[in-house]
């Protein structure tokens, strides 16, 4: 068995568990910590796919940013863990049932189909054309070349997802104290400018 | 030498746990949420092993929009999360039932 074998085995078994954990734990933050090891382990596979730019941006992307989301989150929102016995019964036939059924069917036809690629020939960024180039280097000159509409609408979409939960968060508070500039601006007549002798203060 | 098809089984199983997470899950909208971020992770690997294996970069980059789709979807998720704790007060799902669905 190679060590390429050995480490996706290695990579693949904890990514599973660790996923199993994210939706079996009771506690939302052992879920959310579950939920890291399994992005850290999934980055792993992305490196022995030759993907170490993804890889990355995983760690960074989602370690580094949504899965900390989501813990402010569960630590902000304050939900009682649940101290009465949850009914988990109730939906587990009918859960399991579709998940085997999908399970089932998706490893079985994978199991007994065995797909060539070696002689397609549509390939639009063929590997070959890259191979001086590191993963990188090789991503980022077609993304700002054949892809730069999509890449400037994924920024679009990232701009509209920062504006929309800004929007639905915003509440006004009783008692805060905001800027108004309009008012500042319009003080005219009411200021005043006094000579102070130095030594004596003024009066207000 | 790892073939394209353990690649595939791996990343199915994974698409199916989060499905079977969002079934069997019925105690909060958090979990849920962790859940299509499996899903999206299972296609993810999908798309990278596809593309790995084609020698083809096209996969990586579609792989890259749905990180960003990912990104934003928890974003929004988690702020409709946040203030639906506040004016309801729970975000246990089975006393999300003012919609009568």
């Amino acid at each position: 068995m190679s060590i390429s074998l050995l480490t996706f085995y290695l990579f693949s078994s904890i990514l599973l568990l660790s996923s199993l954990m994210v939706i079996s734990t009771k506690n939302p933050v052992h879920s959310v910590l579950f939920l890291i090891l399994a992005f850290l382990n999934a980055a792993g596979i992305f490196v022995i796919l030759h993907a170490e730019f993804l890889a990355m941006i995983l760690i960074i992307v989602y370690v580094g940013a949504v899965a900390v989301l989501f813990l402010f989150v569960v630590m902000m929102l304050d939900f009682k863990t649940s101290l009465e016995k949850d009914n988990i019964l109730q939906y587990m036939p009918i859960g399991l049932l579709i998940g085997l059924v999908f399970i089932a069917e998706l490893v079985i036809v994978l199991i007994n189909t065995r797909l060539d690629l070696s002689n397609i020939q549509i390939l639009s960024n063929p590997l070959d054309n890259f191979s001086d180039q590191s993963n990188t280097e090789a991503i980022g000159s077609i993304l700002y070349t054949n892809y730069v509409l999509y890449f400037q609408l994924s920024g679009v979409i990232l701009l509209v997802a920062m504006v929309g939960s800004i929007v639905l968060t915003l509440r006004d508070r009783e008692g805060v104290k905001r800027q108004i500039v309009s008012e500042q601006v319009d003080r005219k007549g009411k200021i005043e400018l006094v000579n102070v002798k130095s030594g004596e203060g003024v009066d207000i | 030498m790892i073939e394209l098809n353990q690649f595939l089984i791996l990343s199915a199983l994974l698409f199916s746990i989060g499905v079977i997470g969002i079934f069997l899950n019925r105690k909060n909208v958090i979990i849920i949420l962790m859940s299509i971020e499996i899903i999206l992770l299972a296609v993810n690997i999908n798309l990278i092993a596809f593309s790995h294996f084609l020698n083809d970069l096209t996969g990586q980059i579609f792989s890259l929009f749905v990180l960003t789709v990912a990104a934003a979807e928890a974003a929004i998720g988690l702020a409709i999360l946040v203030i639906y704790n506040r004016n309801a007060g729970s975000i246990e799902i089975e006393k999300i039932n003012t919609l009568k669905g």
